[in-house]
């Protein structure tokens, strides 16, 4: 307020030097925020740096005890000293296959039937229902997997899978074994319900971002809505959609508790995903409290790292895929 | 949520008591937090002086003891007395506890089933996979064992459970030993893992055809199907306290160094032979002379007032002739001035 006023109270020659002295100090204060945000900004990649050399220098002991073998073996042997991440790295991909083999379409599907074909006085209700899933915390969904989800897995869906799949020469390997409700297709599907939120909210937020032009030129010309849907929205939203799908996955793969109860946490790799396995945020959970210093605790820092790189080619791969789309589209 | 927490901590911590400048503090197994809880409760009405004990599992506790962050660490899993002489610590057992088998077979009851060391060893190694197997057969003529796959529990996370479970089984059985050895954690080759005593009671219980292991005081607690045993001595006992405190009575603790007595598979016709005893570290030249002081006080509470309320939580008490040792110990090796 003074700085305005005394320009105007003052001769007219001494105004340059004040214009320029007002100008330094907006110049000085533009500096001074780029400088914070850009501060704020190299903090995530300065924390994301320390985060990863801390756990390569946790980690190291074992990757060079073990060199290669460490991520071939799948032998967990505590008092033996011998420590390899394949049944933990392998029960974390294929939980994380099966959860967004399930998820996703439904997920996907969900968006599309709010956005596109839901009476108006459902969409309220479904929306809300799905973001109050999304806030559950992953313990309570351990909790209803163990007493609620796992024994109807033990008691009806597993002893069905065995008699039918399990028959089929091939595939029957698959799903093999006593139907003891634990397992790695169990937590698949505890994944699945947890990661629906995720691909559903944010593939309904961006549905809603496709200009109702395009959409009605479409059905003007006589497309149908799955033809819509395939055609005009996903195409319009897919980055969206593949973030999504990235955040979903991105919880997939890091989830601790809720797979910890339901998996069964055996340290071994079976053909059957109705067996009992492990991933590696399980392993840490449940071992790292107790561990002692040594091979052991670096063996298991070594797993969270093994699950950091996972996720980091995870967001690479998603990134390139979404680079090749952006050309494709630009043809 | 913050203030949430913030306030069932302070709860938690006014209910375990805090008053004494300093506070007796300890961490470690989470096996015998219950009765170290009830001990500090009534410890703090009758001195006015709180303990602080963090239940974060035998491993950190020792961890901890190490770091110095703490009076005492807590373990059931003793370490040599090697190990004591190297880090300058003492060690004593608190309290005992029994471990049991607990299976879930529709038709059996509790004490109906009668399993020997070398039989648990090879369910739990998955040599046996069936209730009706020959060696369950021979063991339990009067049982009718049905045609079911055995499901085994076992648990997941670092355990001192675990600890003197793996101890009994490589003591009876040389495959297991050799193959699979003993720790707070192992590499077992069959079954399900679940979270803490309590996890692999409910998986037990939810499970038709499963055996797993559990403390005594689950198995009460949940009325799940206990096994008998088979001792050293060749008889069938029962888990009750008597024949915990028949393993500890025969024990040989006057001639163990830093007390590393492990209670499993102890001689005796009474002696159950999963009994397992959980210790107490603490420096022998402490840095906080008060506060080992403090804390050594608190612990002849317990010893000399503290048996009827172990009892009252399916804990065993220590024999007198033991905690005379221990207070001997004391006298002897931890610097009081």
């Amino acid at each position: 307020m003074t700085a305005s006023a005394i320009p105007a109270t003052e001769t007219s020659g001494s105004l340059p030097s004040d214009r320029s002295a007002a100008l330094g100090r907006l110049k000085f204060r533009d500096a001074g925020f780029r400088f914070m945000t850009f501060g704020a900004a190299s903090l995530v990649l300065i924390l994301l740096l320390g985060v990863a050399i801390s756990l390569f220098i946790g980690a190291w002991p074992a990757f060079r005890h073990f060199g290669l073998d460490f991520f071939i073996s799948d032998s967990w042997s505590p008092p033996k000293e011998r420590f390899g991440a394949a049944a933990a790295i392998y029960g974390t991909v294929v939980t994380s296959i099966i959860a967004m083999l399930i998820g996703v379409p439904v997920g996907l599907g969900i968006a599309v039937f709010l956005t596109e074909l839901c009476p108006p006085v459902l969409r309220r209700p479904i929306g809300v229902a799905i973001e109050l899933l999304a806030g559950i915390p992953s313990i309570i969904y351990g909790i209803w997997g163990v007493y609620y989800f796992k024994p109807f897995m033990q008691a009806y869906v597993q002893p069905f899978l065995i008699g039918t799949l399990g028959a089929i020469p091939g595939i029957g390997v698959l799903f093999a074994g006593p139907p003891l409700g634990y397992g790695i297709l169990t937590a698949g599907l505890v994944l699945a319900v947890m990661i629906l939120p995720f691909v559903t909210a944010i593939s309904r937020d961006v549905f809603e971002t496709v200009p109702s032009v395009l959409k009605e030129a479409a059905y003007g010309v006589g497309a149908t809505t799955f033809e819509v849907v395939g055609n005009i929205v996903i195409p319009y939203t897919r980055v969206g959609v593949v973030g999504g799908v990235m955040l979903a996955l991105g919880r997939a793969l890091g989830e601790t508790m809720a797979v910890t109860f339901v998996i069964g946490n055996a340290t071994k790799i079976s053909t059957s995903i109705l067996s009992q396995g492990t991933t590696i945020s399980a392993m840490i959970a449940n071992q790292f409290a107790d561990a002692d210093p040594g091979l052991f605790t670096s063996s298991l820092l070594a797993l969270g790292f093994i699950l950091f790189i996972i996720t980091f080619i995870v967001l690479a791969l998603a990134r390139w895929m979404l680079s090749r789309l952006e050309v494709k589209a630009g043809r | 949520m913050f203030l949430r927490s913030f306030l069932s901590a302070a709860l938690i911590a006014a209910s375990v008591g805090c008053a004494w400048a300093g506070d007796i503090s300890g961490a470690g197994a989470t096996f015998p937090f219950p009765i170290y809880a009830k001990w500090a409760d009534a410890y703090k009405k009758a001195t006015g002086n709180g303990l602080n004990y963090q239940s974060i599992g035998s491993g950190a506790g020792i961890k901890q003891i190490k770091a110095k962050t703490v009076t005492f660490g807590a373990t059931d899993a003793p370490l040599k007395a090697k190990d004591l002489e190297e880090a300058g610590l003492e060690q004593w057992p608190m309290v005992m506890g029994g471990i049991v088998p607990v299976v879930n077979l529709s038709g059996v009851k509790s004490g109906e089933l009668t399993i020997d060391g070398p039989t648990l060893a090879k369910i739990f190694m998955g040599k046996i996979t069936k209730w009706n197997d020959p060696a369950l057969k021979a063991l339990n003529s009067k049982a009718s064992l049905p045609d079911l796959a055995i499901a085994v529990v076992h648990r997941a996370d670092g355990s001192g459970t675990t600890f003197n479970f793996t101890n009994y089984l490589s003591k009876v059985s040389s495959d297991w030993n050799s193959a699979i050895g003993v720790a707070t954690s192992v590499e077992w080759p069959v079954g399900i893992g679940a979270k803490g005593n309590d996890g692999v009671a409910n998986n037990v219980a939810g499970t038709n055809g499963a055996i797993g292991y559990v403390e005594y005081a689950y198995a009460k607690q949940n009325h799940l199907t206990y096994a008998d045993m088979i001792n050293k001595a060749g008889k069938a006992v029962a888990p009750t306290m008597e024949a915990f405190q028949a393993a500890a009575a025969n024990a040989d603790w006057a001639k163990a160094p830093g007390f590393y007595v492990i209670l499993t598979d102890q001689s005796g016709d009474e002696s159950w032979p999963l009994t397992a005893a959980t210790f107490i570290l603490m420096y022998k030249k402490p840095v906080d002379v008060t506060a080992s002081n403090e804390a050594l006080k608190f612990f002849e509470y317990c010893y000399d007032k503290g048996g009827d309320m172990a009892k009252a939580l399916d804990y065993i008490p220590m024999p007198e002739n033991v905690v005379a040792l221990v207070k001997k110990a004391w006298a002897t090796d931890i610097r009081q001035k």
